[in-house]
């Protein structure tokens, strides 16, 4: 069988595994909705949260999907789709990828016909990405009971032993978007967009209080990051022309 | 009995979620067992071994803190789905904090667990159409989405991201995110390659600022 990284063969694998993930978001949807209904929550609330992480989701997934065009080159179509829909992420798959492709001698800026290269990065990049799937089911439960012990023992402490957890992540990321400033004007760029989206973010925060609409509140975040993004068009023009 | 009906709900998330996980696995496995099988092309020994250890040093190592912290935030039917759907960082893990604090909820307990899954959730099914539309469609949406123009704002989606959802959080618990951040910021300045092992560098980030809760809680100034 000759091999076609665009192959109909492959549009079937990929298109099973996927249909298994959206039926599985939709059976951990249809559970976690039933429980909030029995918990006596607000529908509205339910619905709400359907709303505004869809909204949000929409920016984040396009440039995933930017994601699996760059990788279309030398994979195809549906390896990436696949892999950027299911478990992999942006930072990952890319990288990943580029490691698999330069240890077998190829290089991901032509298409690969090897059938063989091929599956080397296959595999690759599916053991590479194991232990989350690995580790969720068997440390998952002691993780919680450990939260839910902590919490036990000061209900307060545990609140902020969570919010310490939440600022870890949000400071080493917020860390990285000033990685580049030694670099010179350009480097800031990501500063300045990060800058922006936060002032927008507290905008919609004091239209919120002014005007009384909660679907302010609830878009906020996605309207700050699109916002955020779209400023970083000009903030980078303006960069380059200041910078030359 | 609330508390035994909390207990029966987390089990049967936990058992429903080990066997969507081990279907998962299989599933994933089976891809590249498929390709050999169907092509006859079986990996280059020499060639996956080298390319294997190049890979999972870091990103084994990303996998193991990722659990670690994700699944106190997430909530057990969010870790399960969120571990499978992917893109946890750029992604459901926003996703969900957002989603969280709007319905003013706490992740932990049963209502946040149900508003983490219920986010998540979305946030799959709308990442798979929408690539899935992209693709179909790629004829139509590549030149713009590829265009010189638009390349700044997808280079700094996660700048964007971080600096909304910072001001959430900061400004909620500004006594605990000064250190982390004013550490962060140094350390990426100071040494910029850290910049591809982020993943590495958030258990850093949540250690100081536990620690200095911890600190800031017992003298009663939190």
């Amino acid at each position: 069988m000759e091999f076609n990284p665009n192959s109909g063969f492959m549009y079937v694998l990929v298109a099973i595994v996927i249909a298994f993930v959206i039926l599985e978001s939709v059976v951990f949807l249809v559970k976690a909705w039933r429980r909030g209904k029995e918990l006596g929550m607000d529908m509205k609330l339910l619905k709400k949260t359907v709303g505004s992480s869809a909204v949000f989701t929409v920016a984040p997934a396009v440039a995933i999907l930017l994601g699996v065009i760059a990788l279309s080159k030398a994979l195809g179509f549906p390896l990436p789709w696949l892999r950027l829909s299911v478990i992999g992420s942006l930072t990952y798959e890319t990288t990943a990828a580029a490691s698999a492709a330069s240890a077998v001698g190829v290089t991901l800026s032509q298409e690969i016909t090897d059938a063989t290269a091929f599956s080397t990065i296959v595999w690759v990049m599916t053991l590479g990405i194991v232990p989350g799937l690995i580790l969720v089911p068997v440390f998952g439960k002691k993780i919680e009971n450990g939260i839910v012990k902590i919490k036990t023992k000061d209900h307060r402490w545990g609140e902020i032993f969570i919010a310490g957890l939440f600022l870890g992540m949000i400071s080493a990321f917020l860390g990285v978007v000033f990685a580049h400033v030694s670099e010179g004007l350009d480097g800031w760029i990501p500063v300045f967009v990060m800058l922006s989206s936060a002032v927008i973010m507290l905008l919609c925060a004091l239209f919120q209080k002014l005007t009384k609409a909660r679907w302010i509140a609830d878009y906020a975040l996605p309207i700050s990051l699109l916002g955020g993004m779209a400023l970083s068009i000009p903030i980078t023009t303006l960069v380059h022309s200041i910078a030359g | 009995m609330k508390q035994e009906t909390t207990l029966s709900y987390r089990d049967s998330v936990h058992h429903m979620g080990r066997i969507w996980m081990a279907f998962a696995l299989a599933m994933m496995l089976a891809v590249p067992l498929c390709i050999c099988l169907f092509y006859d092309a079986w990996p280059d020994p020499a060639g996956l071994l080298k390319g294997f250890f190049s890979v999972a040093p870091i990103f084994w190592t990303v996998g193991v803190i990722e659990v670690f912290t994700y699944v106190p935030m997430l909530g057990t039917g969010g870790s399960y789905l969120g571990f499978v759907t992917g893109n946890l960082s750029n992604l459901k893990v926003p996703c969900a904090l957002n989603a969280m604090e709007r319905a003013n909820v706490h992740a932990s307990t049963e209502e946040g667990e149900v508003i983490s899954t219920i986010a998540i959730a979305t946030s799959a099914i709308v990442t798979t159409v929408i690539i899935a539309l992209g693709v179909l469609l790629l004829a139509q949406i590549e030149p713009f989405l590829e265009s010189e123009i638009m390349q700044p704002a997808f280079d700094n989606i996660l700048p964007a991201l971080f600096g909304a959802l910072a001001v959430v959080y900061v400004s909620k618990n500004w006594k605990i995110a000064v250190t982390p951040l004013v550490f962060m910021i140094a350390l990426f300045v100071l040494v910029p390659s850290l910049a591809s092992s982020v993943g590495v560098l958030v258990p850093v980030g949540a250690l100081i600022a536990i620690g200095v809760a911890r600190i800031l809680y017992k003298k009663g100034l939190l």
